[in-house]
């Protein structure tokens, strides 16, 4: 075992976690753990683009940009925390362009702008131009920018490290604070302690619970399940969002800038069907009406292809050039993967499990929360593993790269006043040994049941039971089958015993968070008797503000059951309205 | 002929066949010699080889080691040699492939396990071109100010997502580990011909080193190779030739 000692320990390099080493770096010794290389985190996936009201190609503004966050999220958003994302996004978007970023400009040479799901003018009147952009690759471009300039700034990188445990540790006047963590070297199989006075959670999601998904392998939710198993709790995990334009029957993204840029969706007879649902802003609904529709075009009959199980995505309309230059990567996964080609022919296309809003609690420094009030000194969490919560019960198109940015920021800014203003805490004794005895566990273990199997069948009964539709007969037996996989799992094992690059031991870890946080997510579901958002319940079909006006808070009991609590909307502007486009 | 009829990949009847993936192991925990492992997989048109290596590693051999994440062709992770050429394990669709496949490592990086290679070489030699904004003076109070046309000029480049399929194909980085490799001067590239940017000289200056632009000797395996269709040799030329334009 080695121990390393850090002011700032940041887990995770996507898009959040290096936007917080820029902060923290050049003013406290950090370190960035990684499970991956930087570059290859899955902000680098994210197309679309990154909204911000410039108005750099007609009128718009921060405060209208709040209210399509506030609406888009089915009012369970905390509106002073999407007040600092809607306000600070303009700097957060002129930041990046000063670090390199290569937007596409307009004429004069600005920041170019399009049109993006839920973003409207003037309180719902019009889609706006919000979205700044750089062609079909807007988050690989962050990705790349950021690490270019933790390149330039000289941040240090622990790549191959998977964090496994959080430590805390008792304050003089008792108080839980944030020690450091344990993490497992995937070249070496060592285990490494890092005592740090912050640590800051960038993890990312956990959209692997389910089989048809937009996620990458490694999108296992780690971060939420280490705080999970430290007792600290998790909030709005009912709520997920299934992007509309997966590819059918694969669920890669095709970004919504593909309608954006003017796409239609068709069912099978070719009609537009979004007009009944959304008849003033149609395809550029919010992602949580869109994927309700198409998934009912589908129950209906009207859905197409041999199975009339997916729509069509319909761009033959738009001039090539305009694809060419705007859309050049989604086109080249359409013919890639399916063979469409989308000059000529629609391109199948069906809701796929893209982003958690919940997650690891925060107020809007980034501070993590242990119940509805108090913060963890030292502990602080940006991006999809944090529920600030900016997104409420469904997220905007591009607000995730927004989010990353300016809470990654603020993340990072926070962690280094901390850390400047304290001691290195004492670590606990033999900090490294829930992480050794899980290791050594799952090398040793003789049991007969496979990690691809116990994996195989949770993302299956998730996608049948809890995906877009849900009810609490589908509800309960995910649940169930949830348990029976957890016992099995106990009796996984596995066949590398080595230490030198074992990533199948670290697959079996991984699916022990996975199962832990589909567990939170069904239980968390079955208790909203509502339908909100990303969470729709065929036998509770109406938003219900009396009762569920408030955010679940969910925490794991020392025996591992569930306790579920609620905590209330932060609302400011904003009276809930009913939410029709 | 109906629409439906015309959209195969989607549509069709998917038939299974038996293919044999040939797979070059090596674990120095183990043993120090190189073992080929052949593999009977069965596998769909639409797989990708991506998905028989992780078939191979969930139902038959659990030690198998390879990187992957996105599975989509953007991070970057899963480059190797499909039988014999570099391509992205995701991206490469078994429809296209004959019924044996011969996959290995990239060339030139040392071997840690199986299909993993040390990346520390590959991204040594990106840092050393400065691969970051350089500009001077007063920043504007909003965004700098740059012309489409502009930003079209070093578009291609930005799209490198350093998997080191490029670098690993190139026979004179086979022969000398030293030298920066295409993707560092992509990376270069995507700074030198951005009107924003005031680093040019500093790089030109590194590219000019002995291991530096004039070792490419036009052979185009780097772009052959590339994932993201970046025309690499067309960069690098572009290179050389600011290099002689400065010396001018």
């Amino acid at each position: 075992m080695q121990t390393h000692r850090y002011d700032v320990v940041i887990v995770g390099a996507g898009g959040a976690g290096m936007r917080a080493a820029l902060e923290s770096s050049n003013r406290t010794r950090t370190a960035v753990l990684t499970k991956l290389y930087p570059t290859r985190s899955h902000t680098g996936a994210a197309q679309g683009g990154m909204c911000a009201a410039l108005a750099n190609v007609e009128e718009d503004n921060w405060e209208w940009h709040t209210f399509d966050t506030v609406k888009g999220g089915d009012y369970l958003v905390d509106q002073d925390a999407a007040e600092v994302m809607c306000r600070e996004a303009i700097d957060a978007v002129l930041d990046l362009e000063k670090m390199g970023l290569p937007f596409n400009r307009t004429p004069a040479g600005r920041i170019d702008q399009r049109r993006f799901g839920g973003h409207t003018r003037n309180h719902g009147e019009a889609p706006v131009r919000r979205s700044c952009y750089a062609a079909d690759r807007t988050g690989h471009m962050i990705l790349q920018t950021l690490y270019q300039n933790c390149v330039k700034q000289g941040v240090e990188f622990y790549n191959e490290f998977y964090v496994l445990d959080l430590l805390l540790s008792p304050r003089a006047d008792g108080v839980e604070v944030a020690s450091g963590v344990v993490a497992y070297e995937l070249a070496t199989g060592e285990i490494h302690v890092f005592q740090a006075k912050s640590v800051v959670l960038a993890t990312g999601g956990f959209g692997k619970v389910f089989k048809t998904t937009s996620n990458a392998h490694t999108l296992t939710g780690d971060g939420m399940g280490v705080v999970w198993r430290k007792g600290l709790p998790l909030e709005d995990m009912e709520f997920f969002q299934f992007h509309p334009t997966g590819l059918a029957g694969l669920g890669i993204l095709l970004s919504e800038a593909a309608r954006g840029e003017g796409a239609i969706l068709r069912n099978s007879e070719g009609e537009r069907f979004m007009e009944r649902y959304a008849p003033t802003i149609k395809d550029l609904a919010p992602r949580d009406i869109v994927a309700r529709s198409m998934a009912n075009e589908v129950r209906e009959g009207r859905g197409a292809g041999p199975h009339k199980d997916y729509v069509l995505l319909d761009l033959t309309h738009l001039p090539r050039e305009q694809i060419d230059a705007k859309l050049p990567d989604i086109t080249e996964f359409a013919r890639t993967y399916l063979g469409v080609e989308p000059y000529t022919e629609p391109v199948p296309v069906y809701p796929t499990a893209h982003y958690a809003m919940g997650g690891v609690p925060t107020n809007v420094e980034a501070e993590v929360l242990r119940n509805n009030t108090d913060v963890v000194p030292g502990l602080y969490a940006a991006g999809e593993v944090a529920c600030v919560s900016v997104h409420g019960s469904n997220r905007l198109g591009t607000n995730s790269l927004l989010d990353i940015n300016v809470f990654g920021r603020r993340a990072g800014i926070a962690a280094a006043d901390h850390a400047l203003g304290v001691e290195l805490p004492e670590l606990p004794a033999a900090a490294e040994q829930q992480v050794a005895t899980m290791v050594r566990r799952l090398l040793t273990s003789t049991g007969t049941e496979r990690v691809a199997v116990i994996r195989g069948e949770l993302q299956n009964t998730m996608d049948r039971n809890a995906q877009v539709f849900r009810t609490e007969e589908s509800l309960a037996e995910v649940q169930a089958d949830i348990a029976k996989l957890k016992e099995r799992y106990a009796e996984v094992a596995i066949s590398d015993k080595g230490r030198r690059y074992n990533s199948e031991l670290l697959e079996a870890v991984e699916l022990g968070f996975l199962l832990d946080l589909a567990e939170v997510l069904v239980v968390s579901a079955r208790n909203r008797k509502e339908s909100r958002g990303g969470h729709a319940r065929e036998d509770y079909l109406e938003r219900d503000d009396e009762n569920y006006m408030k955010h679940t808070m969910a925490y794991r009991q020392a025996d591992g059951s569930i306790a579920l609590d609620w905590k209330p909307v932060v609302q400011t502007r904003y009276q809930p309205m009913a939410r029709k486009y | 002929m109906t629409a439906v009829a015309e959209r195969p990949a989607a549509v069709e009847a998917p038939k299974a066949r038996t293919v044999e993936v040939r797979i070059r192991r090596y674990n120095p925990e183990i043993s120090d010699e190189v073992r080929w492992v052949t593999y009977q997989v069965q596998a769909y048109p639409t797989d990708r080889v991506l998905n028989l290596l992780t078939k191979i590693k969930d139902e038959q051999d659990g030690t198998l080691t390879f990187r992957r994440s996105c599975a989509h062709g953007v991070c970057g992770s899963d480059a190797m040699r499909i039988n014999g050429v570099n391509r992205l394990a995701c991206k490469v669709l078994m429809k296209d492939m004959p019924a044996k496949l011969t996959i290995e490592p990239i060339k030139g990086l040392p071997v840690e396990k199986d299909l993993v290679v040390d990346m520390e070489p590959f991204f040594e030699a990106y840092r050393a071109v400065k691969p970051f904004l350089i500009t001077g003076g007063n920043p504007p109070t909003k965004e700098w100010l740059q012309s489409q046309a502009d930003r079209d000029r070093y578009d291609d480049t930005t799209k490198c997502i350093l998997c080191a399929a490029c670098t690993t194909s190139c026979p004179v980085f086979w022969t000398d580990g030293s030298y920066f490799g295409p993707a560092a001067i992509v990376n270069a590239h995507r700074f030198i011909f951005d009107s924003r940017d005031q680093g040019a000289e500093e790089r030109l200056e590194i590219l000019n080193d002995r291991e530096g632009v004039w070792r490419c000797r036009t052979t185009f395996n780097c772009t052959e190779a590339c994932p993201r269709g970046i025309e690499i040799t067309k960069a690098i030329k572009e290179v050389k030739q600011a290099l002689l334009f400065r010396r001018v």
